[in-house]
């Protein structure tokens, strides 16, 4: 099947060569990093994780959102999903290696990284994620290749696939539970120590993942001769207004924690956030851009004409992404650490090498994605129109 | 088969390429050069920290034991089998004795093709006679 | 390996340094290591600092502890606040005992600067959360840093609530002057912090910051023996210690 990847149009090739290429500039910037250290980042002392983290973070979202399509398919039979499910997986495969990507490039010292299974901590969190980020790569690879394959042969899937097809949702939840949990159990760092972090990632990852497999879904659509389906879209539509309604109110329930208690140490992340302390308002324009991109969403996404009409439907799923991005992949991490623990104030920038690697990480994911995608097209566009 | 005079040159071409090395040594070239390592003076007739047959097989081991044991246990000093004792360290015991390393460690490091990168913190002054 | 060898092994390493010493065996290769402590070795139960803000802020912008620090450890400077590394130094009182300030006014100490370090947490934090056990709690109390182990992921930064802790950004050699052939330098991309000067507790003497106060402000010692010079502090004056709300009991305590 693997083939297909490898044989297609001239903008298939040229979308690939402009990945390449940035995956290559990338690949460069890395190698500069690994002789430089991880100072040619915008990180420090004060800001020690930074953007690979928070991309981290975010993209352990989008594996975990594959479970939105896969649930309702498999557990309830929801055959309107029939023919997107497959590409559901597929974006968690490539979102599973884009994490362990942003992890290895963020290590100081990557040549150690099997110092992690030499010695097992089981008291760490970061143990635990790396366990369950990597059993659900290979849950995922298997279930999606070995239902794919089965409805290339017109057959039914093996029997022996179910149990691990049922362990993968659980498991989709547990990814993002131990990435909050990576957070959440720090008494250091008030902002993130809340027992809503894990529901509110799962919420806003809910709300991600599905509004980019929509925008997925509609690209394949204008491209290609394969439709997903009209109707999964618009349920994904629902998807999306759900997770992203509960994402909204999640974070209400975090500013009204930390604003009504009004302990100073617990106010100021929100107040740096929102508005800026002492000159230092590096997020302001990123997180406002994110609440209003993020309203407009799910107000599009909730008013049913515009839900169900697909090229809106398609805009607010990229209002919604972008939001939940900003938030996640932007604020949430570096918000945490201001201010300091001693009580200072500043800004953090990523570096042009630091988004450069980021880049690179992001377009190999893209191109995993493009590839098997690309195969699952050819297949089912020779199912829908024989002989070409 | 396609193109099978192409593909048999190619592949004894790449047999003599892999096995190169051995039909030089065959032909009388450098053939059995070992490296030799050679002491600092004055040291000859001194005891090392454990003896020559030991050291010479398992230095790496015995240094990453001290190296855990140091750190993680706090047990800094080394008897050896006479009951001679010995401070763990690299830069303040090995290095004591074996100044020179470049003739003594280097030579066979290299020989080798192994880069211990214990030395980029555990000694601080110019390594002498470097090669 | 029975009981009576080990103490023929143990009299054996005691009789080679003259007095008695810690001594356990291991095995390389197939062959058995003998390994032991220093005779003059200094040994706690929970080794713990005191610190005089008073006697301290008597002396301003005086530097010894910190200069003494970065001279024995091989500490770089780097001028980029964001690459700094910090064993010991000195914050506003506020920014080291945030919300302890105003309880002490009238001793005038809040004004000054508080010199901070490592806390040598009883329940440290930034232990709880590595991944490869490279820092890690020793029986004396002292939270050890494994540089040969550590993975550079920094989460132990991240989970400290005092900011204590350093990670090299870059070569440390960038940064360095004069180097103390005495203890090793770090590479680039591992963390490291206050280690208590363990290496010199292990030859008998007290830590480098300690010895470096001509004016006493720093004592050092052992929190678990009734009668050390610690406890003894602890007992006649009131100390505070470093946001004790959390729960990680600090072996740093300052006297205000």
């Amino acid at each position: 099947m693997i083939e297909y990847a490898f044989k297609g149009s001239k903008r298939y090739w040229s979308w690939v060569i402009i990945l390449l290429l940035i995956i290559g500039a990338g690949v460069g910037t890395g190698v500069y990093q690994w002789f430089k250290g991880l100072g040619i980042t915008g990180m420090g002392r004060d800001i020690p994780w930074g953007f690979y983290i928070a991309q981290f973070t975010f993209l352990v979202g989008v594996a975990a959102s594959a479970v939105m399509v896969v649930l309702p398919y498999y557990l309830h039979h929801y055959k309107t999903f029939a023919r997107m499910t497959v590409l559901g997986e597929f974006v968690a495969i490539a979102a599973c290696i884009m994490c362990m990507t942003f992890i290895f490039v963020d290590m100081g010292r990557p040549d150690r990284i099997l110092n992690v299974f030499l010695h097992p901590t089981p008291n760490s969190l970061m143990f635990w994620d790396t366990v369950v980020l990597f059993g659900y790569l290979v849950l995922n690879s298997v279930i999606a290749w070995t239902t794919f394959r089965a409805e290339r042969q017109d057959i039914t899937p093996p029997r022996w696939i179910k149990p691990f097809i049922y362990l993968s949702i659980p498991w989709a939840f547990s990814i993002h539970t131990v990435t909050a949990f990576l957070y959440s159990g720090l008494e250091g760092r008030p902002f993130w120590m809340s027992a809503i972090l894990a529901p509110r990632f799962l919420a806003s990852a809910f709300a991600a993942g599905p509004a980019l497999v929509v925008v997925a879904c509609l690209i394949v659509r204008k491209y290609t001769r394969y439709d997903p389906g009209v109707d999964a879209i618009r349920a994904l539509g629902k998807v999306i207004a759900y997770a992203m309604t509960a994402n909204f109110f999640f974070i209400g329930l975090e500013l009204f924690t930390g604003l009504y208690s009004d302990i100073p140490h617990h106010v100021h992340h929100f107040e740096y956030l929102f508005l800026g302390h002492g000159g230092h308002a590096g997020l302001v324009p990123w997180i406002w851009t994110s609440v209003l991109l993020g309203l407009i969403g799910l107000v599009m996404l909730i008013v049913p004409k515009t839900r169900n009409n697909l090229s809106t439907l398609g805009f607010a799923s990229v209002l919604v992404f972008v939001s939940l991005w900003i938030d996640k992949g932007m604020a949430m991490v570096i918000v945490g650490f201001i201010p300091t623990p001693l009580g200072y104030y500043l800004d953090y920038h990523p570096t042009l090498p630091e988004l450069t690697i980021s880049a690179g990480v992001y377009a190999m994911g893209l191109l995993i994605i493009t590839a098997l995608y690309k195969m699952a097209i050819t297949v089912r566009e020779r199912d829908l129109y024989p002989g070409g | 088969m396609y193109d099978s005079g192409k593909v048999i040159t190619g592949l004894l071409a790449f047999a003599v390429l892999v096995t190169l090395p051995f039909w030089y040594t065959a032909a009388g070239g450098k053939g059995g050069f070992r490296p030799e390592p050679k002491l600092a003076p004055g040291l000859e007739g001194k005891k090392c920290v454990e003896s020559k047959a030991f050291m010479r097989a398992s230095h790496m081991d015995l240094l990453n034991l001290w190296r855990d044991e140091v750190v993680r246990q706090d047990l800094r000093v080394h008897f050896s089998p006479d009951g001679r004792a010995f401070e763990k360290s690299l830069t303040n015991t090995c290095l004591k004795c074996h100044s020179n390393t470049g003739e003594f460690c280097d030579r066979c490091h290299n020989y080798v093709g192994v880069q211990p990168y214990c030395w980029d913190c555990h000694m601080e002054k110019k390594l002498k006679g470097a090669e | 390996m029975d009981e009576d060898r080990r103490k023929f092994l143990k009299l054996a390493g005691v009789a080679a340094l003259g007095i008695g010493s810690a001594s356990l065996v291991k095995t390389v290769n197939g062959k058995e290591r003998r390994s032991g402590k220093f005779p003059q070795a200094l040994e706690g139960k929970r080794w713990a600092m005191v610190i005089d803000l008073a006697k301290c802020q008597e002396h301003e912008g005086c530097t010894l502890c910190m200069n003494a620090c970065n001279q024995v450890h091989n500490i770089p400077h780097f001028d980029d606040p964001r690459h700094e590394i910090k064993w010991i130094w000195k914050e506003p009182f506020e920014n080291a005992l945030p919300n302890q300030e105003e309880d002490f006014l009238e001793q005038g100490v809040s004004k000054g600067p508080a010199v901070v370090l490592c806390n040598h947490c009883e329940r440290p934090p930034c232990v709880r959360v590595c991944p490869t056990q490279a820092t890690f709690k020793r029986e004396d109390g002292i939270v050890m840093m494994d540089m040969h182990r550590c993975i550079g992921c920094r989460y132990c930064i991240v989970a400290c609530p005092y900011g204590s802790r350093s990670f090299n950004w870059q070569d440390p050699h960038l940064g360095l002057g004069d180097i103390n052939p005495g203890y090793p330098t770090r590479m680039r991309g591992v963390v490291e912090k206050c280690i208590f000067c363990e290496e010199r507790l292990a030859k008998g003497k007290l830590p480098a910051c300690v010895e470096a106060c001509p004016y006493g402000a720093l004592t050092f010692g052992d929190l678990d023996d009734p009668g050390s010079k610690v406890r003894k502090l602890l007992k006649s004056r009131y100390a505070v210690r470093r946001k004790v709300e959390l729960g990680t009991r600090p072996g740093v305590f300052y006297l205000v």
